[in-house]
């Protein structure tokens, strides 16, 4: 029941909360991981060994799998993309927009980084 | 209506090229098709036949098989020789007492070799060389002899005189004439010929008749010659030539040439309309054709007259014209060719010699008196203008500037003058040994074509002799620039490299991060094709852990978590059994962690335990329990050698002759952890029975009495290709090295994701180019490709034991970084005692099941 809490403990707080989600660090360069937030599967990347954080929902639509942080972060043109590791289609990492199928739009969330600690909001 | 009846005297090349053409026409269901066969197996290849002596077996060289015949409807009978025809009956008869009516009959007899009347030839160990049951019989002699002497210095003598030398024979060539290949080549050009073979170690002896065959001194007979002079031997093959297999034709009265063959017309008709003769029994303007492209052109002419004859009665649409004899061979390692008029024979002819002591190189130009048409050229040592010349003369053009640059070798930078294959008319014929115009290539290239693979499976261009290739690449490459195709081989957006050319920087810069060569020679931010196409070339020659932090984002789906990703995203596990041997101990350990952790557990086709279903926080805890038990990583999620499957061999099996699982183990021990543009796979039988189906692999392995005869870039899969028999009879060091040089070689030029079999495709020079690298040495690489191989096998590591023994790794081991929680989407069932992902309609009901409970 954990879970149920943190959820509504969430929908309380006003949009400008902010919560810990790991540390920059837990991201090596140029990959992703996956976190839990809000009982939500969340794919964050780190581009390069910079602090630009990226966070799009962690479900592969297509593969109907929970993969998404595991695929390889690149670029298409001007857009920064991750490919999905099951059938490697891209998703764009600021819209996440699928660039084989325009009308898949993956959830996105506000990400920052303070002090070498990774934020979701 | 009835079928029409077609039989077919004699299953030979041409035979079985008729029959083929007719089966596969869209007329094959009007005709009832009946061959016999003398021989005792259905047609093979034997233009290759030689390479029965390096290990081809009668299945490598077989044109067909019974299954494909009676696919085919086709009805034939081996062993059984045609030895009666009767034309009014339209009946024949065969030895065995068989009596079959025809409405028409073709004669395929072919030939038989011509043994001169020397008294003595008939004794034991004095052979010929045509079919397969010749060809045991030399070996067999050989086997139980020291010399061997070839009688003729022809094409075929000296094919024979190369197979006596690799039988370990002192070998030795008799000749009539003053040179050697006196048909083909002229004064110079035999003698260089002769010089060279000769300093092969084969002996060769001009103008020497033979009188008599007697009993030897030192050797088992002695050749006495019409000069006085000597020679002693242990075994005699005969090779003066051919003799058309007439016999029938000649009984039942047909007309028949002075010295021989089956007069037919433009049709392939012999003096009775219903009965063709075809192949090297037929004599056609007074002419027997002694190859066999001009008797598949009779093949197709026949067939296509049938048809007309029986089924359209339209006007014939093809006729048989005659045929070139042009020919471009390797003779004991010689290249030779003879175009037309070798010898300049037509009036006012006029001719330009090149001659090269020094290289060994001869070249002769015949051109007409003005010197506008090429008519024929010799080349000896160097053949590589063979297709450009044959082209110039074929299409009767008019040769592009000075005739003297067609031979003379190339200034440094200057390409050596070619025709521009733009020149050619859409009717040259490209490849003769399919009969593939250029009209016939640019059409599949606008069908879609655009590698030499695809235009190979589309024309069959260059799957013959082989000897069309570059002029075929050649056509195929102007015809895609005529269609606007760009042939852009960029990897992706990122880099405009191929693959090999990214290689060749990254190795020779020195380069070794991703960033670096991003940097240097890309743009942008990389992708999923660039970064792990990088990352394999720098594992190639740094070996270092792939998942160090410089690496590890360049990791494809598997590699990055050192398993292979499922539908489900859990992944399977596959530790290493080389060669397919495992303890009781070690199957125990693998059945108790299947268990343990509710894996499904399946047996691979690579011999090999895989165990499903594992989530990601659970695979170092697996692999802690698999290194204990002393397994390694199987880099089953690599591009990068998979395993070596092997036959138990001799240690027990009653017919091995090498015990092939040590060599699997050893094999597979040595290149493990090798990266490569896609995956290898291996196999080792233990003899020719061939139980581990080591042809169907990248590099197989099959033992032999005489050592390890070696195949390479086979492949099963989606684009089964049999594997090319590459080096035979090697020991074990040689087989070795030789694979090294082979791997490496591929590894550096391949591009991604192309595996050894469409590598070897689209290698100009194929197979013969690969062992000139390889073998002979050819680029002078040979060292730096063993050395680089050396770096990989002494820098292996296990790189699950390595990831175990790094705790900062082992932190993306779990589904989130933020939480102890598994995946929650992961469902199953069970079946068959195991566990499978739900399906999506065992989902829906799966989880209304368990909110209902809930
Ligand atoms: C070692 C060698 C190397 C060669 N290399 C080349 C080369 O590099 N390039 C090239 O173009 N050509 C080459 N040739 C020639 C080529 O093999 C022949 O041109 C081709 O095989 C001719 O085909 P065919 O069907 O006419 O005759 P064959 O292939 O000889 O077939 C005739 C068949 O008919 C059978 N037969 C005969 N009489 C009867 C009967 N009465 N009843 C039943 N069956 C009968 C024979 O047993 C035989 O099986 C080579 C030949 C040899 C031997
Ligand atoms: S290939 Fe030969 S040695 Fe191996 S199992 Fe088969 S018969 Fe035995
Ligand atoms: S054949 Fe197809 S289904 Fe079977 S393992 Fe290979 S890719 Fe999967
Ligand atoms: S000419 Fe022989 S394969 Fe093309």
């Amino acid at each position: 029941m954990t879970l149920l809490n943190t959820l509504n403990n969430a929908q309380e707080q006003s949009q400008d909360k902010w919560n810990t989600v790991c540390l920059l660090d837990d991201i090596a360069p140029d990959t992703g991981v996956c976190a839990l937030y809000q009982g939500e599967q969340v794919a964050l990347f780190r581009i390069g060994d910079s602090d630009q954080v990226f966070a799009i929902s962690n479900y592969d639509p297509l593969g109907e799998a929970n993969v998404l942080s595991r695929g390889i972060v690149g670029s298409v043109g001007e857009r920064l993309v991750v490919a999905s590791p099951l059938y490697k289609q891209h998703y764009d990492l600021a819209t996440g927009e699928c660039l084989e199928d325009s009308d898949l739009l993956l959830k996105t969330y506000r990400v920052r980084v303070v002090e070498q600690q990774v934020l979701l909001g | 209506m009835s079928k029409k009846r077609i039989i077919v005297v004699g299953n030979g090349m041409v035979g079985h090229n008729f029959i083929n053409t007719l089966a596969t026409s869209e007329n094959s269901s009007e005709f009832e098709l009946v061959t016999f066969s003398e021989e005792p197996r259905l047609a093979y290849d034997r233009v290759q036949l030689s390479k029965y002596f390096s290990g081809y077996t009668a299945a490598d060289l077989a044109l067909t098989t019974a299954d494909d015949y009676e696919r085919q409807g086709v009805v034939f009978t081996l062993n059984d020789k045609v030895v009666a025809i009767n034309s009014h009956e339209k009946t024949i008869t065969t030895a065995s007492g068989r009596k079959e009516g025809y409405d028409k009959l073709v004669l395929a007899t072919g030939s038989y070799p011509f043994v001169p009347p020397i008294p003595g030839k008939d004794q034991d160990h004095c052979l010929v060389y045509r079919t397969i049951e010749d060809l045991e019989a030399i070996s067999a002699s050989a086997a139980v002899s020291k010399t061997g002497v070839v009688v003729g210095g022809g094409l075929l003598g000296l094919e024979a005189a190369n197979a006596l030398k690799q039988a370990g024979l002192e070998t030795h060539v008799v000749e009539f004439a003053p040179r050697l290949m006196a048909v083909q080549l002229d004064e110079g050009g035999g003698q260089l010929l002769r010089r060279k073979i000769e300093d092969l170690g084969v002996t060769v002896h001009t103008e020497k008749n033979t009188k008599e065959i007697v009993v030897g001194q030192e050797c088992r007979y002695r050749m006495n010659f019409a000069d006085g002079s000597f020679l002693e031997t242990d075994m005699i093959l005969f090779s003066a030539g051919i003799r058309p297999q007439d016999e029938l034709a000649r009984q039942f009265g047909l007309d028949l040439g002075e010295r021989g063959g089956i007069v037919i017309n433009d049709y392939c008709q012999t003096s009775d309309e219903d009965i063709y003769a075809i192949g090297e029994c037929a004599l056609w303007d007074n002419k027997i054709f002694g190859l066999v492209a001009p008797g598949y052109q009779m093949a197709k002419v026949s067939a296509a007259h049938i048809v007309s004859s029986l089924i359209t009665h339209e006007e014939p649409a093809l006729a048989f014209k005659g045929a070139d004899m042009s020919t471009k061979l390797k003779l004991l390692g010689v290249d030779v060719a003879s175009i037309g008029d070798a010898h300049g024979h037509t009036a006012g002819s006029q001719s330009y010699v090149f001659n090269d002591d020094i290289a060994e190189v001869y070249k002769r130009l015949i051109v007409s008196a003005d010197g506008k048409k090429l008519l024929g050229a010799v080349l000896v040592g160097e053949a590589e203008a063979y297709g450009t010349l044959l082209q110039l003369m074929l299409n009767d053009m008019d040769i592009p500037g000075n005739p003297a640059a067609l031979i003379l070798p190339a200034v440094d930078g200057e390409a050596s003058v070619g025709l521009g294959v733009a020149a050619l008319p859409e009717t040259a014929q490209i490849c003769s040994c399919f009969d593939v115009t250029k009209g016939d290539l640019a059409a599949a290239v606008q069908g879609g074509c655009c590698t030499m693979g695809d235009i190979k499976d589309a024309t069959k261009a260059s799957t013959g002799c082989g000897g069309c290739s570059a002029l075929v690449k050649q056509v195929m490459d102007a015809e895609l620039v005529a269609l606007g195709v760009e042939v852009n081989n960029n990897l992706c957006e990122h880099f405009a490299y191929t693959r090999a050319e990214l290689a060749d920087i990254i190795r020779v810069k020195g380069y070794t991060t991703f960033a670096q060569v991003l940097q240097g020679h890309g743009k942008g931010h990389g992708c999923e094709i660039c970064k792990p196409t990088v990352g394999s070339v720098l594992a190639s020659f740094h070996n270092e852990y792939i998942l160090k932090d410089e690496h590890i984002g360049l990791q494809d789906t598997n590699d990055i978590f050192l398993g292979n990703m499922q539908k489900d995203g859990t992944y399977s596990i596959v530790p290493r059994i080389a060669g397919g041997e495992i303890t009781p101990d070690k199957l125990i350990v693998l059945g108790e962690i299947a268990k343990e952790y509710d894996l499904y557990t399946k047996i691979t086709g690579g011999q090999r335990i895989d165990l499903f279903g594992a989530q990601l926080h659970e695979l170092p805890q697996i692999w802690e329990r698999l290194v204990a038990a002393g397994f390694e990583t199987g880099h089953a999620y690599g591009k990068s050698l998979r395993t070596v499957k092997s036959c138990v061999g001799s240690t027990w099996c009653r017919y091995g002759v090498l015990d092939s699982v040590s060599m699997a183990i050893a094999l597979e021990n040595r290149y493990k952890g090798l990266r490569a543009p896609h995956k290898i796979k291996f196999a080792v039988s233990g003899c020719t029975r061939e139980c581990a189906e080591a042809q169907s692999k990248d590099i197989g392995v099959i033992a032999t009495e005489k050592g390890w005869n070696l195949y390479v870039c086979g492949n099963g899969g989606m684009r089964p290709r049999h594997a090319d028999l590459f080096a035979t009879e090697l020991d074990d060091e040689t087989l070795i090295k030789t694979i090294d040089r082979v791997l490496m070689f591929y590894v550096r030029t391949a591009d991604r994701l192309q595996r050894t079999s469409v590598w070897m495709e689209n290698l100009e020079g194929g197979l013969d180019y690969l062992r000139e690298v390889v073998v002979d040495d050819k680029l002078g690489i040979c060292s730096e490709l063993e050395d680089a191989m050396t770096r990989v096998v002494s820098t292996y590591q296990c790189e699950w034991k390595t990831t175990l023994e790094n705790p900062e790794k082992l932190k993306r081991f779990q589904h989130f970084i933020n939480a102890d929680e598994d995946d929650s989407n992961l469902l199953y069932v069970r079946e068959r005692g195991q566990r499978r992902p739900a399906t999506a309609t065992e989902r829906i009901e799966l989880v209304n099941l368990s909110s209902v409970q809930n």
